[in-house]
């Protein structure tokens, strides 16, 4: 069962704003979850290495050779708030809080 | 009170920026102050769909920093994702080495190395004041030009005890940076970068107090400050009996003070794991044999064969080669005179040349060309201009250059000697002067013979040889 | 003439083509027409117009080897200057600067983007309910779902609105909405496509695939997705090109099924076991043999895939959040709110399940037990398979234990909903292809019949598929010739 707290710790961490029946709806539905995939601990897997890529592949290598950058009004194209040539976001540790 | 001595424990982390032409995970060419946003790329912006590649010459670079410090170099490494949210980090998490970094092990001088790994840059967040808003936050604004500048971050072991140790330290992996050609190692421009993780112990003991870790000292001299500064915090609270706490201190360069992070909200869990889009690193032998071929002479060495081959004081020789500037320049000036100059004599000259020049200027750059200073070593050594004459002619080379043989002549500045006649003469004047000191010095008492050294110097206007002026004074008082 | 250029397949109407007997113009314009009077929601984006030209540099249509034929591409494939939004509110109306590699792959063979389609959110999903822009509607049945996350692919190639398409298969999302809208889907072997400009979800496992009508034009259409893309580092050269299936026969072919997948604990419907057991009689007709075989951990590959998948993603989708690109809800807050409340509002509820999920399994304390452990059950799932193929050519089970289900019938259940994904996940988990093929109607709906094959045995699983294909006879028609502006066949 996940507890209301880690429902809430773990939405700070993901950076989202849960409303009180979100979080309350999101502990249920992940302990039903998290309830059907805990059967996998009780596997044995001593001794079993991790697999977290399946391709045969090492060293993709690139060249240290320049390709052409985006044009500025490009890369600014989608922005929700442009200012003085970058992207404004609030100033970290601003504001409330 | 039974004042107990602390013994400050300090390693430290330091980034360096990698001198590749381009980023660490795509094509964009590195950025030097140009305007914001202009090496950006869909892979640098962490846009949808964007996969990094990663770079193989800062590869390269990462085995030849492991290699110069004397690292294991692992046969099979991977990038894992380290997430967090900040504005400066594009994609939500940073790609960096994690459980199996690059290189682990070895050392630089005294100081063991705990780790080398390879890691992206992030991006620079700039204030950007009266955005027109009439009500909300202050704003910033996030320049992506930095962002992914391949990185590579070496943490040492806790073997550092004093913030001077420390900055000596900097300066010897900095110039050791340098020499491997892999990094401009500026402090100032950030692309050297040094965070300490500082604890203090009873002096003696051997367990680890609580450290703190300090970041943001911009240069080797907020570096010492800023160890000094949290030393004597942790001692003051110990003293008090009080408690250190375990948390990032951010040293203020205007008040050269030390002040926490907010780190509540975060209690940082940055949920590392593997990097799907990379597969493994596996350094070849040819990888491995290909760096190892492009490690020039180290500092360390270079200090050793000075003291080896050239017969230079140890102080002198790590002087010399821990500033690699010096050192190449040091090592032309030996070579652009045929004749046998004497290494010593010519080392002692690097100090007062850099005294004129300012410290931190690279002697290369300034007027004085190394076979100048060879040339009025070489006046120096066959007494064809006095030391104290040498040291003007030092300066004059210094603020308009030319040759110091010239300057010399031009200046009547040779050496007057015995053969010219003129100086037994002076000697004697000095003598008839100031008999009292001719007596002290008659009845064995040396300390005396300065005045009279001293009179024949002003009178010469210090283009007598010191070591002649005391053989006359000897031969004319009748001591042998 | 409209009528009859739908009535081909895509392979088809290249030929067509080619033999100068059909003007790719338009067969462009059919589509687009059609495509443009979509009732199924199976479209986010239309092309407005029909391409002048080849891209500069390509030959034309008639010399192409695509023949001009357009393609329906999933949301979530980057496509320059027109909106890829991964069926998501956070990126409404987001029009990238650079296209996906294989999307770009298959203009320059000669199949130009027709438009794209809806799909769940940031492929999040079963049913395509997830989507940010509403549901798609199952042609054969408008009332049920179209199964996700490729849903609009499979929807649109179902009803005639598209030639054909490509999607995106991470635990099912090619395979199982191609079983419940009766055409092809294939998912390749991992790293055979570039994964370069696809939104991702979970990185380890998404690989683009084809959905199509019939398996000639899935071959014909993988033959130009596959190949090393320099900008993907987990891509892989193909050992071989992708070839015409031709065979029509399954001799020698040793077919396994495995008890732990198709047996009870799979929860397989009645009529989807009856068309699946009439396919292995099928199948014994042409020649195959058909025994049981052992996957022991697939049982648990949902568990393992409902960690991995959400712990990537939670990290994947970490870009979205109101910096660079789509929606911010900002407000004049301090950071951390603006980013909490632009996420709020541009993520489903489904995809802030995984979120949430993901970020558990990778949380301190909490690694080991979940994401460590399902990362161990994958090499085992991995070694399963290996194991089966050294006896059998080829694995297969029902795609899905359901046909298509009613719309809203498991949105209220997320664990139930994930079940569906039961027969499709193993696959991806161990990365090796898996095509799914029509096998039959139970109750009028189309069952899928799933063969996986090991890493890069594409050429021969397509020659199975097709043989089957050719047994089976399936009449996917009924969906196509509807009109597309009118009412349920
Ligand atoms: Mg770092
Ligand atoms: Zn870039």
């Amino acid at each position: 069962m996940l507890e209301r707290a880690q429902v809430d710790h773990v939405a700070r961490l993901a950076r989202l704003e849960l409303s009180d029946a979100e979080a309350e709806r999101m502990a249920v539905e992940l302990s039903k979850v998290l309830d059907h995939i805990e059967k996998i601990r009780e596997l044995d897997l001593e001794g079993v290495p991790p697999t977290s890529h399946v391709v045969d592949v090492v060293n993709a290598l690139r060249a240290d050779e320049p390709t052409s950058s985006l044009p500025r009004e490009v890369a600014l194209r989608s922005a929700p708030e442009p200012v003085a040539g970058g992207f404004g976001v609030p100033s970290p540790g601003a504001g409330g809080e | 009170m039974n004042a107990t001595e602390y013994e400050p424990v300090i390693g430290l982390e330091i980034h360096v920026q990698l001198k590749t032409r381009t980023k660490m995970f795509c094509g964009c060419e590195l950025s030097f102050g140009e305007e914001p946003n202009v090496h950006t790329c869909p892979v640098c912006l962490g846009l949808p769909g964007t996969l990094p590649v990663l770079n193989a010459r800062a590869v390269h670079f990462g085995l030849m920093i492991g290699l110069a410090l004397g690292c294991e170099i692992a046969g099979r490494s991977q990038f894992h994702r380290k997430n967090y949210f900040y504005p400066d980090l594009p994609k939500g998490y940073q790609i960096s080495q994690y459980d199996v970094p690059l290189c682990t092990g070895g050392h630089l001088g005294d100081v063991r190395i705990h780790r080398v790994h390879l890691e992206e840059d992030a991006a620079k967040l700039v204030h950007a004041s009266a955005s027109g808003r009439i009500h909300g936050a202050e704003r910033s604004a996030v320049d992506f030009n930095r962002g992914g500048t391949p990185l590579v971050e070496i943490v040492t072991e806790p073997d550092v005890h004093s913030a001077e140790e420390a900055r000596d330290w900097l300066g010897l992996l900095r110039s050791t940076l340098r020499v491997l050609g892999v990094s401009d190692v500026n402090m100032d421009e950030g692309s050297l970068r040094c965070d300490a993780n500082v604890s203090v112990r009873p002096a003696g003991s051997s367990g680890l107090g609580t450290k703190t870790e300090l970041k943001n000292m911009n240069s080797f001299r907020f570096l010492a400050q800023g160890i000094n500064a949290e030393v004597e915090r942790q001692v003051g609270l110990l003293r008090a009996g009080e408690q250190v706490v375990q948390e990032t201190l951010h040293f203020d360069p205007r008040s050269g003070l030390l002040t926490a992070l907010r780190s509540k909200e975060e209690a940082h869990d940055y949920r590392y794991f593997p990097e799907p889009d990379l597969v493994p690193l596996v350094a070849t032998p040819e990888m491995v044999e290909a760096a190892r071929a492009a490690l020039p002479e180290l500092p360390a060495a270079r200090a050793q064969r000075f003291e080896r081959e050239l017969g230079l004081p140890a102080d002198r020789a790590h002087e010399l080669a821990f500033r690699t500037e010096l050192a190449d320049y040091f090592e032309q000036a030996l070579a652009a005179d045929g004749s046998d100059l004497d290494p010593i004599a010519l080392a002692n000259w690097i100090p007062p040349l850099i005294e004129r020049i300012g410290s931190d200027t690279d002697p290369a750059q300034s007027l004085v060309s190394p076979a100048s200073l060879a040339g009025l070593v070489k006046l120096v050594s066959a007494r064809q201009v006095s030391t104290t004459a040498a040291r003007d002619v030092l300066t004059r080379l210094v603020a308009e250059g030319g040759d110091p043989a010239a300057i010399v002549e031009q200046e009547g500045l040779g050496a007057i000697s015995d053969a010219d006649g003129g100086l037994a003469e002076i000697v004697a004047a000095a003598l008839a002067a100031d008999p009292d000191a001719a007596d002290k010095v008659r009845a064995g008492n040396m300390k005396a013979i300065g005045p009279l050294v001293g009179y024949v110097m002003r009178e010469t206007k210090g283009r007598a040889d010191g070591g002649e002026v005391t053989r006359l004074i000897r031969e004319q008082l009748g001591l042998g | 003439m409209s009528d009859e250029i739908v009535e081909l397949t895509a392979s088809q109407a290249a030929a067509a083509v080619h033999a100068g007997e059909l003007d790719p113009g338009e067969l462009f314009e059919t589509y687009r027409a059609r495509a443009a009077a979509d009732t199924l929601n199976a479209y986010l984006w239309v092309s407005d117009r029909t391409p002048a030209g080849p891209p500069a540099g390509e030959p034309a249509a008639t010399s192409s080897p695509l023949g001009g034929v357009p393609l329906a591409v999933k949301d979530l494939f980057c496509t320059e200057g027109v909106p890829s939004q991964a069926g998501s509110r956070i990126l409404e109306g987001y029009r990238p600067p650079y296209s996906a590699t294989v999307v770009r792959r298959l203009a320059q063979a000669g199949a130009p983007l027709l438009g794209k389609t809806n799909q769940d959110e940031f492929a999040m999903g079963s049913s395509n309910e997830n989507s940010g822009f509403g549901p798609v509607r199952n042609p054969w049945d408008e009332t049920r779902v179209p199964g996700g996350s490729s849903g609009g692919s499979a929807a649109a190639v179902a009803a005639g609105l598209a030639p054909w398409a490509i999607g995106t298969d991470t635990g099912g999302s090619v395979r199982q909405p191609a079983a419940l809208c009766g055409i092809v889907g294939l998912k390749p072997t991992y790293g055979a496509c570039s994964r370069f400009g696809m939104i991702a979800f979970a990185s380890s496992l998404d690989q683009a695939g084809p959905l199509t009508r019939d398996v000639t034009d899935a071959a014909l259409l993988l033959r130009h997705m596959v190949g090393r893309d320099p900008r993907d580092s987990t891509s892989l050269e193909f050992p071989e090109p992708i070839e015409l299936p031709t065979r029509e026969d399954l001799r020698g072919i040793r077919l396994g099924v495995p008890d732990e997948l198709v047996g009870e604990g799979g929860g397989v419907q009645d009529g989807v076991r009856r068309s699946f057991e009439q396919t292995l009689e099928l199948a014994r007709g042409l020649g195959a043999t058909v025994e049981p075989c052992r996957l022991p951990h697939a049982p648990h590959a949902l568990s393992a895939y409902y960690l991995i998948a959400p712990a990537e993603a939670s990290a994947n989708l970490a870009r979205f959040d109101g910096v660079r690109y789509g929606l911010r809800v900002d407000s004049g807050a301090d950071l951390v709110s603006m980013y909490s409340r632009t996420r709020a509002a541009g993520f489903g509820p489904e995809v802030k399940r995984r979120i949430m999920l993901g970020t558990y399994a990778l949380s301190s304390g909490y690694y080991d037990a979940y994401y460590g452990t399902a990362l161990r059950v994958r090499t085992k799932i991995a070694e399963d398979f290996r194991t089966a193929f050294q006896s059998f050519d080829f694995v297969v089970t029902p795609t899905s234990p359901w046909t298509a289900f009613e719309l809203g019938a498991k949105l209220e259940d997320p664990l139930a909903m994930y079940l569906n994904d039961f027969c499709t996940v193993p696959m991806p988990l161990a990365g090796i292809p898996a095509i799914s093929i029509p096998s039959g109607l139970s109750e009028g709906l189309p069952v899928g019949f799933q063969l996986a094959g090991p890493a890069f045995s594409e050429n021969r699983l397509l020659a199975a598929a097709y043989a089957l294909e050719r047994a089976i006879g399936f009449d996917s028609s009924p969906a196509r010739r509807r009109d597309p502006g009118g009412s349920t066949p």
